[in-house]
């Protein structure tokens, strides 16, 4: 029995025609469990997909083929939302408007701010919060 | 007892001995009162936060043909012209022009003049666009043009205030989300912000403003300058602990150094939600150690000063000077307070990480020999307090 693994997805639908219905078949024919942040996916516009994917290594590497074979554009590096380390200024306006903590201060004593990423769902709080538009996002 | 005079001259020898207002505590913990005062010359204190009483005067030189600017914008920033023919002040916290604001609220504020003194300092190039009249000695009616802060005769950072002693805690009563200087607010108490470097900011380390005064050089993102007036709505005839910190807004510094010399990192341009544009600027300021007293009072920690708690979704904008309640530094730090019984969770707008950085910065210029202190040549009030600006249906 292979290990289960979650996979963090940003797919990118240039001018998709939304005829096939990708997270259907992520469930059904892949096993895969799935778990979406945010989607944008309108007919004859360019769109977005945002999500986590669990399962086997080899039933996720099989949906992988399938999305791609989609004409949908991958993006493994999981980035819908960044956070600029440089533009930071680690003041702590967005720690209590993250709902899961991706933002965080880590030291009490120099009160420095990082950025979990794997810990983002995306909610865009921070984009809404930060006053030196330290975060952004892809989309 | 030491001397100005004494403590300069350790500075320009390189034997300073020289603390941030971060470690000053336990070294006196550690040495005692007496011992501390004689070997400690100097202490550092820094803030890092938003500054909207802060913006600059700028001098473009004259073109060819010349022009009396009547009416100017710096990358669709409009800037006051009221003065001599090519200088115009920059306030940080103009909008862009063509900004809807909080037409459909709550805007986003992306850009604006602490985002045009950001780019300045960081050396961009800048659009300006200015009309005029035209004069017999000023003909040219239009200009439009490119330049860097290398091509100014002078770019001089004026701030009418900054460095507020102390500040609010900002909460929200309401049942709706509120959009504030102080960031968002969350119904119902959901979240509080405050704004301050707590035990590391300059005036709360020299409450009775003993050594900060007119004339007092400071580090201003990374510049040497002064303190040039007191600050505006400075008031230290404030309500204060028995130890003398003040627990309200209480005392502010207007001050002044060249933009050509700051750090872009430490010159920053906000923008915050609902609210407006402003800038954040990092400030130092060095804290001779003449005497006990003064180094008593720059030991202060987070535990003791307090800050007051306020609705701003209507005290604070009604202005009925209720104070749901004082915190301290130390539990505000720690990233929640509780306030009848309700745990509140705390976020700030003041950068600690920065304050510290500039701190440790400062401390490192003085003990290089590079940053000399100097004594103020008027102290600031101690009993003035804030007025309030009267609406009358008739001349006075």
């Amino acid at each position: 029995m292979s290990q289960t693994l979650t996979k963090k997805l940003v797919l990118f639908f240039p001018r998709y025609d939304c005829e096939k219905p990708i997270i259907y078949h992520l469930v059904k024919d892949h096993n895969l469990i799935v778990n979406v942040y945010r989607a944008k996916v309108t007919p004859e516009e360019e769109g977005y997909l945002v999500l986590d994917v669990r399962g086997t290594e080899p039933d996720i590497e099989k949906a992988m083929e399938f999305i791609k074979s989609c004409d949908v554009t991958v993006n493994n590096n999981g980035k819908g939302v960044t956070w600029d380390e440089h533009r930071c200024t680690h003041c702590g306006q967005c720690v209590t408007h993250c709902p899961t903590d991706a933002l965080h201060i880590v030291d009490a004593g120099t009160r420095r701010v990082e950025f979990d990423e794997a810990e983002c769902i995306e909610c865009l709080n921070c984009i809404r919060v930060c006053p030196f538009n330290a975060c952004a996002s892809a989309f | 007892m030491k001397t100005y005079e004494q403590i300069n001259d350790r500075i320009a020898s390189g034997k300073a001995v020289v603390l941030t207002a971060d470690e000053i505590m336990d070294y006196v913990d550690r040495k005692g009162l007496e011992a501390a005062a004689k070997e400690v010359d100097v202490v550092t204190t820094a803030t890092f936060g938003p500054m909207c009483s802060s913006g600059c005067f700028i001098n473009f030189g004259h073109s060819k043909p010349k022009i009396r600017m009547s009416e100017a914008w710096i990358e669709d920033v409009l800037v006051y012209t009221g003065i001599a023919a090519v200088d115009i002040y920059l306030g940080a916290t103009q909008l862009r022009h063509g900004d809807p604001a909080n037409m459909y609220p709550p805007g986003e504020f992306r850009y604006g003049g602490g985002h045009v003194i950001e780019d300045l300092v960081a050396g961009k190039s800048l659009q300006l666009f200015a009309l005029s009249y035209g004069t017999d000695d000023y003909p040219r009616r239009e200009i439009r043009t490119y330049f860097t802060i290398d091509d100014l005769n002078q770019a001089i950072m004026v701030n009418p205030r900054n460095c507020y002693q102390n500040y609010n805690v900002a909460v929200n009563d309401s049942d709706r989300t509120i959009y504030t200087y102080l960031g968002v607010l969350d119904p119902r108490r959901g979240n509080a912000t405050y704004c301050s470097a707590g035990q590391l900011s300059p005036l709360l380390n020299d409450p009775f403003y003993e050594t900060i005064g007119i004339g007092t050089r400071v580090w201003l993102a990374g510049a040497h300058g002064h303190v040039y007036a007191e600050g505006t709505q400075h008031a230290g005839a404030c309500e204060r602990t028995p130890d003398g910190v003040p627990t309200e807004g209480a005392g502010t510094l207007a001050l002044t150094a060249d933009m050509k010399k700051m750090r872009p990192e430490f010159v920053r341009g906000v923008s915050l939600r609902g609210y407006g544009v402003s800038l954040a600027l990092g400030v130092g300021v060095p804290i001779p150690i003449l005497n006990e007293q003064i180094l008593r009072h720059a030991c202060v920690r987070d535990r003791d000063i307090l800050a007051p708690v306020i609705d701003y979704s209507s005290d604070y904008p009604q202005k009925t000077g209720r104070v749901i309640c004082h915190v301290s530094y130390e539990q505000l730090r720690t990233g929640e307070i509780r306030i009848e019984g309700k745990k509140i969770a705390v976020g700030s707008l003041s950068s600690y990480h920065k304050a510290l950085e500039i701190a440790n910065l400062l401390a490192d210029e003085i003990r290089r020999g590079e940053f000399l202190l100097s004594a103020p040549i008027q102290k600031l009030p101690k009993d003035t307090a804030m007025k309030s600006l009267v609406i009358r249906k008739k001349p006075v």
